[in-house]
């Protein structure tokens, strides 16, 4: 059985999450080779075969392209799975591959099990085994679901080229906006999820985290509904975080967000929702209405 | 100009799911369902742009599912499409995303779209596949993930986001397939008048047969709870006891509280 390894690379930089891939492989029991569309100067320390295409010459979001050079890989290898990360940039690439292929294709694969590949779905609640019924599938995986394994070596390159155009245009990267607080130095920190109800309830959560004397965090539904500035959001897109108590009030636990706090030293959730994806991080859970616990709680510490 | 939107009805997320009968999906006894979330941010996304343009672009909602998904189709209408597509399945669960997209890319192949709005993703599957694969079986352009939306004479430019907050900025020419991630705008509610309204726009009804030609590419196996891996504590009952109890780990585990 043989995987070809989708990695990823930024401004010439291999991304670290590249290394996830090796470790997926490796509880598949697959021998590998992997596609790097990047910069010569910053190879994966991996010994196997590596094709190699410069994101000098392919640009860094040239999905057309990009899609070209996983198919010429495709055809050199011929792998049983290709396997990316469900990144932007994988979950933007994979159903181009797949589709070219006409294959397969199993999205955000939390784990290799019998007869198939396990699947979360109902934003995070439930699970699905799901199997390829194609020879070659392809497959996204969750970040962080298959711990990194760095296999060490120096790549033996073979460099991949196509023809063409391409039908996007990358003009860019914009940064991220500047962090409004630095929430990675907070000891605590509580936090607003879209459980709270409305923006009025904002200033009930600021003073929780007054009272414990840490920062408000969000997460991201209240950051785009605008009732808490982007500078405070917790999760993949806004900060990752690790205080000492982390406390989630209204907040279900997307993955995202997960990811960015669930390294925190002590969780305390309040959800009305007891099978809400956050319980799976928390080290206490409490089964309440927000708005009715949190003033409580809040006047309690008072005392 | 045309316009697609396709749309996905999907369970409240807070509801509490059990398998079916076959045990390969959920089963829809007590669920309440609604438009997909991130389909919203789509809908909203096409009525601008017909709002841009003086309301010259018509707007086409489609939806694959039972009967039920007309309800969001209406509210979509509602929201200002112009008309709706309901492609009638009694059980779109059990087709593969490369049949949902062959479906749509069957009835777009001949009616000249410019442009295609879909979600990211559904709330229920979540597979990010279906706008991206309808993309390449028409051979449009397509950009995923964007959380701004910008048109000028046949050129589309996005912001996709990207991890830590980051943004790609992209420019693709029509016709073009986007994937609209949620915070892209703010979707409107629709008003009575619109409500009331949308109840005489067209639904044209297709049967999925007429449209599904392609065999499934993946079969699920199993649908089930994850094990709970959750080692914590959970607080039950009176909220000031809740309280109360919090209160004394919180003094008991962490440094936090003196």
């Amino acid at each position: 059985m043989k995987a070809l390894l989708i990695g990823e690379s930024k401004e010439g930089k291999l991304l670290e999450s590249s290394y996830e891939l090796f470790g997926f492989a490796a509880k598949l029991g697959a021998e590998t080779a992997m596609l790097l569309i990047g910069g010569e100067a910053d190879l994966p320390s991996y010994g196997g075969t590596l094709y190699l295409a410069d994101s000098g010459k392919y640009g860094e979001y040239n999905p057309d392209l990009h899609k070209k050079l996983v198919l010429a890989a495709v055809e050199r290898e011929k792998p049983d799975y290709v396997v990316f990360l469900h990144s932007s940039y994988g979950w933007d690439l994979a159903p181009r591959v797949a589709a070219s292929l006409k294959v397969a294709q199993l999205s955000e694969v939390i784990s290799v099990v019998e007869g198939g590949f396990e699947l979360p779905c109902c934003s995070q609640k439930m699970r699905r085994t799901v199997k390829p019924a194609t020879p070659v599938a392809v497959l996204t995986l969750q970040a962080g679901a298959f711990a990194a394994v760095n296999p060490g070596g120096t790549p033996q390159l073979q460099r991949i080229d196509v023809e063409g155009a391409g039908g996007v245009t990358f003009l860019g990267y914009e940064a991220a906006e500047a962090k409004g607080v630095d929430l990675a130095k907070a000891e605590v920190i509580v936090s607003a999820g879209r459980g709270i109800g409305k923006m009025e309830n904002i200033p009930v959560i600021a003073a929780l985290a007054k009272a414990l004397g840490g920062e408000l965090g969000a997460s991201r539904p209240v950051v785009d509904s605008g009732w808490v500035p982007h500078g405070h959001q917790v999760g993949t897109t806004g900060q990752t975080v690790s205080p000492k108590l982390y406390v989630a009030c209204g907040i279900s636990g997307a993955i995202q967000h997960l990811a960015g706090m669930k390294k925190s030293g002590f969780i305390v959730a309040i959800n009305k929702d007891k099978d809400a994806p956050i319980g799976e991080v928390a080290d206490v859970l409490v089964v309440a209405d927000v708005m009715q616990f949190v003033p409580t709680l809040t006047a309690k510490l008072a005392k | 100009m045309k316009i697609l939107v396709c749309i996905k009805q999907v369970p409240d997320m807070e509801s509490r799911f059990k398998p079916d009968s076959a045990g390969v999906w959920f089963s829809e006894t007590d669920l309440a369902f609604r438009m997909n979330e991130y389909d919203e941010y789509a809908v909203e996304q096409a009525v601008r742009l017909k709002e841009q343009l003086g309301g010259e672009p018509e707007l086409t909602v489609l939806s694959i599912g039972p009967d039920r998904v007309v309800e969001a189709m209406k509210k979509a209408l509602a929201m200002g499409c112009d008309r709706g597509v309901q492609v009638q399945d009694p059980s779109p669960h059990l087709k593969d995303p490369f049949q949902i997209a062959s479906i749509i890319a069957a009835y777009a192949k001949d009616q000249q779209f410019d442009l295609v709005f879909t979600g990211l993703q559904s709330q229920d599957r979540g597979s990010a596949q279906v706008g991206v694969t309808v993309a390449e079986l028409l051979n449009f352009a397509c950009a995923s993930t964007i959380i701004k939306f910008e048109y000028a004479d046949g050129i589309v430019t996005v912001k996709r986001e990207l991890e830590g907050g980051v943004k790609g900025i992209v420019k693709l020419k029509t016709p073009a397939v986007v994937t609209c991630q949620l915070g892209l705008n703010v979707p409107r509610y629709p008003t009575l008048p619109n409500i009331m309204k949308a109840k005489k726009k067209e639904i044209l009804v297709i049967p999925v047969g007429d449209l599904l030609h392609e065999q499934p590419l993946a079969q699920t196996a199993t649908f089930y709870a994850p094990a709970k891996k959750g080692t914590g504590v959970v607080l039950e009952g009176d909220v000031a006891d809740q309280a109360e109890r919090l209160i004394a780990i919180l003094k008991e585990k962490t440094a936090v509280l003196r």
